[in-house]
């Protein structure tokens, strides 16, 4: 083989790596090796060679081709190439456009510069809408929003522990003989175990139209203390399309994270086709597995541009499911509010818990909500 | 068929004939991924949509390597009870009650404990299975639907995939001598975490296209003639467009030959996928769909596309 292979695969390596492909240097190494057992002649084994050893989800496929046509057959893919989008920064001001469609009782209050004393602000802030904040105002949100801790109800696991002495539960006879064993070989004690328990996955459906992008915001934030707090969430948004957030969000630097969220939905403030997406999700994730007994957690207002039934029909599969399905609609709040979007009568009889979350305060609610176990009747 | 020299092929080519040798006809990717994983000794990761023949891949390395196959159903709170080993704790229980019988406890706990902490009481699950292997040709171990799994236990399987040792700690750490072969497989419920991929290969299983279909059929269904076989795999393809909650994948293609073959069908008309739908679509709502979409006209475009 003339050309050095090693060398090869760190030269394609940084070109797979500009189209933003996370390679570690292992995978690279791997594919090294690979190249050494192949051979480079055959262009389809060089090919696969890569996909198996440089990709590892199946989104990477397209840059990959593209790198490996620039690289390999000197083609030059200048549309596919460097396709990621630049990391657009998420500020978090209100850009006071609450949407036209929105028919809210939630005034939007211009930002303009406020210089009023505010006594403790942590309680003015608990309860006040997300969509009247300041900019000042939800950099303070941002802090009281890291307390927040948000942990799905509990389920009883498989791994079992011990129980206490009288309770109910299986023998355990590891324990039971591991204390005989300390008392000369005579079993004096019967040990008992009882299933465990930990907390239900929780999955965050945000949506991202128009008229709930303040409040989508501030939800992000909630997801990402929850994500960054080791619980087991899973996040998306829904617009006009389905975007899986929670990669994006692991990153601890909370701004980061926003900003690498905030550029990976690029359908932010456009139109919901609630259905749709959830039918996307329900597709490719929820029913799967993603959503099988878990927390479902979906913040909208409810005003959907599609088929009502569509959204039904996406509802009862989505309920059939999951362990619980919670709906947040901001607007509820509102004096007076009755759940008029058609989307959202669509939506009421497979919702399991109907709450508030335009505040601080009612995100405390939330995380209450889902944390709590018991479940309830549809409809209620 | 002896081991050794099936355990690093020569080609890629060679690979894809074994396989389809052994009733398993993989597309130059698969096929490329398989010799790679036996060549360098990774393990191979394989995601795609159910029923497209994930598990499938380990099963027929175990038959054309001889070595035997170690399945691991993974599922939520799986652990190393299950998954690597156990005491067997009412044996040595009875054992210490024999010693108590005796009067084997008089001579000392040590020895007795020793004797309760030996090999014989161990009971090996399939991923020591895997490690502590002795003769013959080295195992082939499935790791089934890992992402049923929990994270920890992600953490764990690349621990002893790193190194293929386990260790018990009352025993020593078994090491094996020749790693066997791995197949993880993923619906892709969740992302497997980044370490876990990187320590293994990757292929992403796709349907297979309409020729490969109908000669995975012919190979898995000799009941089902060619014209059966072909129209089979017509109309499969064209209800995978038809936006189903449950796409059917290449299992249920054989399993709807098996049943049209076991019927006394030739060749597909509207009655007989009437009757047999339902070992193609397992939800009411995917069989509604295909029904409101006209079953004459799908089976006329699915003969028509056939020929």
């Amino acid at each position: 083989m003339p050309p050095d292979g090693a060398a090869l695969a760190v030269a394609f390596a940084g070109v797979l790596r500009g189209t933003g492909v996370d390679v570690p240097v292992g995978s690279v190494v791997a594919f090294s090796e690979a190249l050494a057992a192949t051979g480079v002649a055959n262009r389809d084994h060089v090919y696969w060679a890569g996909r198996a050893t440089l990709v590892h989800r199946p989104e990477d496929a397209p840059a990959y081709d593209a790198a490996f046509a620039a690289f390999w057959e000197r083609r030059p893919q200048t549309l596919a190439l460097g396709s990621r989008p630049e990391p657009v920064r998420v500020t978090l001001a209100i850009d006071d456009a609450l949407g036209d469609d929105a028919g809210s009782g939630s005034e939007p209050e211009p930002a303009g510069p406020t210089l009023t004393v505010r006594y403790s602000p942590a309680e003015v802030l608990r309860h006040k809408d997300f969509a009247a904040y300041s900019p000042g105002e939800l950099a303070e949100a941002r802090r009281l929003m890291a307390d927040l801790r948000l942990g799905g109800a509990l389920r009883r696991s498989r791994r079992r522990r011990p129980a206490r002495r009288g309770a109910h539960g299986r023998p355990d006879l590891r324990r039971t003989l591991r204390r005989a064993l300390r008392a000369g070989g005579e079993p004096v004690r019967p040990s008992r175990s009882a299933p465990g328990e930990r907390a239900r996955r929780v999955v965050l459906l945000v949506d991202i139209s128009g008229s709930m992008e303040p409040y989508a915001r501030a939800l992000l934030r909630f997801a990402h203390a929850a994500v960054v707090g080791r619980t087991r969430v899973e996040v998306f948004t829904l617009g006009t399309r389905l975007t899986r957030l929670t990669r994006e969000l692991s990153s601890r630097d909370p701004d980061a994270a926003l900003a690498a969220a905030g550029a990976a939905a690029t359908d932010w403030s456009g139109g919901t086709r609630l259905g749709e997406a959830l039918r996307r999700f329900n597709d490719e994730w929820g029913v799967r597995g993603m959503a099988r007994g878990a927390v479902v957690v979906i913040l909208s207002d409810g005003w959907d541009r599609g088929e009502p039934e569509h959204l039904a029909e996406q509802m009862r599969r989505l309920a059939r499911v999951a362990h619980r399905v919670v709906w947040v609609n901001p607007l509820k709040a509102s004096p007076g509010y009755q759940p008029l979007a058609r989307g959202m009568a669509a939506a009421l009889p497979y919702v399991d818990d109907f709450v508030e979350g335009h505040s601080l305060d009612s995100l405390e609610r939330l995380a209450r909500v889902i944390a709590r176990s018991r479940r309830y009747p549809h409809g209620a | 068929m002896p081991g050794a020299q099936v355990r690093t092929p020569e080609s890629v080519e060679e690979v894809r004939t074994a396989l389809a040798d052994h009733d398993y006809l993989a597309d130059e990717g698969l096929a490329t991924a398989v010799f790679l994983a036996l060549t360098l000794q990774r393990p191979l990761l394989l995601e795609g949509e159910a029923g497209v023949g994930k598990t499938e891949v380990a099963k027929v390395l175990a038959r054309w390597t001889g070595g035997e196959l170690l399945r691991l159903q993974c599922y939520e709170g799986i652990d190393v009870s299950q998954a690597v080993y156990e005491w067997d704790w009412s044996r040595q229980l009875l054992h210490l009650r024999t010693a108590e019988a005796t009067g084997a406890v008089a001579a000392g706990t040590d020895a007795l404990e020793d004797e309760l902490w030996s090999e014989r009481f161990l009971v090996r699950r399939p991923l020591l299975a895997a490690i502590d292997h002795r003769e013959g040709p080295p195992p082939v171990l499935l790791v089934d639907e890992v992402d049923r799994a929990d994270d920890e236990f992600e953490a764990f399987l690349l621990e002893i995939l790193s190194d293929y040792s386990v260790t018990v700690p009352e025993l020593g750490t078994f090491r094996a001598a020749v790693p066997p072969i791995v197949v993880i497989t993923s619906n892709r419920t969740r992302d497997v975490h980044d370490a876990l991929k990187r320590r293994c290969l990757y292929h992403w299983v796709e349907h297979p296209d309409f020729e490969r279909e109908v000669a995975v059929v012919r190979l898995r269904v000799p009941a089902a003639g060619e014209t059966l076989a072909r129209q089979v795999a017509a109309m499969v393809e064209q209800v995978r467009e038809l936006g189903l909650y449950k796409p059917p994948g290449v299992a249920e293609s054989i399993d709807w030959a098996q049943a049209l073959a076991a019927l006394g069908r030739t060749e597909l008309d509207a009655a007989a996928v009437q009757a047999t739908l339902g070992t193609v679509l397992k939800y009411r709502e995917d069989q509604e769909r295909v029904r409101g979409r006209g079953v004459d006209e799908l089976v006329r475009a699915a003969v028509s596309r056939a020929t």
